[in-house]
């Protein structure tokens, strides 16, 4: 071990990580409430009830969702390369995860919002509430504990997912333990990385815990 | 009569089901007057609650008119609809707060969505709150309640925006029987101190009995008997309405009580009806002892019904077989009497074949 030159090198792969996982969760994040809400919306006998959309929305999330994220990676190069005008690189590999996170992200919030008493929706239309206020105002603080605990569900499928960033070229810590763990014969470099990656999900799903139990109100 | 505050003409309200479709409001007409507590009461399915949802337009009602404070709501648009909801007010049997908010938080939701600015509703959650007695539950989260605490965080709620028009769903089913009374005797300040409109769905005849001028009986989506409450529990029409009312008054007894009684009083057993039309037991007395005939209570019982007496007792008379059947005649001059017989020759109780036969 020469953990002289490896440790900037593995500062470097966690710092390569760390913007995958951000952007993949910011916009998996931002993304799949929206068609989450989409999912529930639209649902048949809810508040915006509309098949079609529903229909379409549905058959999207269970496409996407159960292809390896390998597999999808490499599916979705000629989409990445209108978007990002490559396949090989950080950013292609960020938003082949981004898109991922969205649609898992997605069936999460459906689920977490399909669990709110529909007597309470019921209520605030009663009171003359709106689809928008009802969205901000029972839909996503009602559902808000799970849907933290989604979220940080979320983090570690997407920290999980990122380790195969080393294979389009995108780095990272999953590549670090590769390249100068396993090829090297170098367990330590391994164990090391494996235990980076122990503190970072204990510490994140410590911090949803925590959140959600505040948001529970109980 | 003044205009009703709520019509209904020929509503229907049909869902279409996997195998045909489900008439959950089959062609209701009635008249809700202003200031009154109107009951609703059916078995579970008989389509009250799918009834008292036109009212708000919660449910699109798939045909006739509904007509609510003079406008006809089955003829609105969505946007329209928001703001005759926000005029009337709803409380439900699960209470539906929301557990994201505190108790002044939920009391205050229909005044945000209704666009109250911040120091206008604070004064106004504060007065709610003191009316419905749970002031020093303000900063509470509902989990934290109780079920009747629950139930008057949702009526400070339904009253927050003066409305016109109170309905409640089923409001005291969850609750147990000592707050029910609580919060049924708030519902009655509610309509007594601020003249709202009640209108009570539920399927206990308790509910009606304590708290209602007029109800209607709903079986399969129709309404069957629409009266005063107290004719309805006097003079039960329908076999469904008899069968409510046998399950809120238990002064008369029924076949296994009657045998059992019976073999204790082997003597002339009358039922006599007590109602507020000055049959008042003292008067009972009187003509017993005038006919010469000594009686003890051996069941039965006096209630109220919408605030009137009501009840039957059943006498075990005592005497000479002649002066017993003039006893009889005279009580029958004035009261409802059900000669039940004696053990050794019995008479049936006409009143009681029917509710055991009457449809579900």
């Amino acid at each position: 071990m020469d953990w002289e030159r490896l440790t900037p090198l593995l500062i470097a792969a966690a710092g390569e990580t760390a913007f995958i996982v951000l952007i993949a969760m910011a916009v998996g994040g931002l993304c799949g409430l929206a068609i989450g809400l989409g999912l529930y919306l639209f649902r048949p006998g809810n508040l915006l009830a509309n098949r079609i959309a529903f229909g379409v929305l549905n058959v999207a999330v269970n496409i996407v969702r159960p292809i390896p994220f390998i597999i999808f990676l490499m599916a979705i190069g000629p989409l990445n390369r209108l978007v990002t005008g490559s396949t090989i690189g950080i950013e292609p590999f960020t938003f082949a995860l981004a898109f991922m996170a969205t649609f898992v992200f997605a069936r999460l919030v459906e689920q977490n919002l399909l669990g709110i008493d529909p007597g309470v929706v019921e209520a605030a239309r009663a009171m003359g509430a709106g689809p928008v206020r009802i969205i901000a105002t029972v839909l996503i603080p009602e559902a808000l504990a799970p849907l933290i605990l989604g979220f940080t569900f979320l983090f570690v499928a997407v920290l999980d997912a990122s380790a195969v960033a080393g294979y389009v070229g995108a780095g990272g810590l999953g590549d670090f333990a590769i390249v100068h763990g396993y090829r090297q014969f170098d367990w330590g470099v391994t164990a090391m990385v494996v235990l980076v990656i122990i503190v970072i999900v204990h510490a994140v799903q410590w911090l949803g815990n925590t959140l959600a139990r505040k948001a529970l109100r109980r | 009569m003044s205009e009703p505050i709520i019509s209904l003409r020929e509503a229907h309200k049909v869902f279409s089901a996997r195998h045909g479709e489900i008439r959950a409001v089959d062609g209701v007409s009635l008249d809700i007057q202003p200031g009154e507590i109107f009951g609703v009461i059916g078995y579970s399915g008989a389509g009250k609650s799918t009834l008292v949802r036109l009212i708000n337009a919660l449910e699109p009602a798939t045909s006739g008119s509904v007509v609510v404070d003079g406008v006809d709501v089955t003829a609105l648009r969505e946007s329209r609809l928001r703001e005759v909801r926000a005029g009337i007010g709803m409380i439900f049997q699960q209470f539906n707060l929301l557990g994201s908010r505190t108790v002044a938080a939920n009391v205050a939701y229909p005044l945000e969505v209704a666009g109250w600015p911040r120091a206008k509703r604070d004064a106004r959650v504060a007065e709610l709150l003191d009316f419905v007695g749970i002031t020093d539950k303000a900063g509470a989260y509902p989990a934290k309640l109780s079920g009747g605490q629950k139930q008057r965080v949702g009526i400070a709620r339904a009253l927050a925006t003066n409305p016109r028009i109170l309905l409640a769903d089923e409001c005291t089913s969850a609750l147990d029987p000592e707050t029910t009374a609580d919060v049924l005797a708030l519902l009655r300040r509610v309509n007594s101190e601020f003249g709202i409109t009640v209108v009570v769905i539920t399927h206990e005849m308790d509910v009606v009995r304590s708290l209602c001028d007029r109800v209607a009986v709903m079986e399969h989506g129709r309404v069957v008997e629409l009266d005063d409450t107290y004719r309805v529990f006097s003079a039960p029409q329908h076999p469904v309405s008899r069968r409510f009312v046998a399950s809120a008054l238990k002064d008369r007894p029924t076949a296994d009580v009657l045998e059992r009684l019976r073999v204790r009083h082997p003597g002339r057993l009358v039922t006599v009806g007590v109602d507020d039309a000055g049959h008042s037991t003292s008067r009972l007395n009187e003509v017993l002892r005038d006919a010469g005939v000594d009686s003890t209570v051996v069941y039965g019982g006096i209630t109220e019904v919408a605030r009137r007496p009501y009840g039957s007792l059943t006498l075990e008379l005592i005497g000479e077989p002649v002066r017993i059947q003039q006893g009889v005649t005279a009580l029958r001059a004035f009261s409802d009497v059900v000669d039940l017989g004696t053990a050794s020759d019995p008479h049936e109780d006409p009143s009681m074949a029917p509710i055991e036969e009457g449809s579900r």
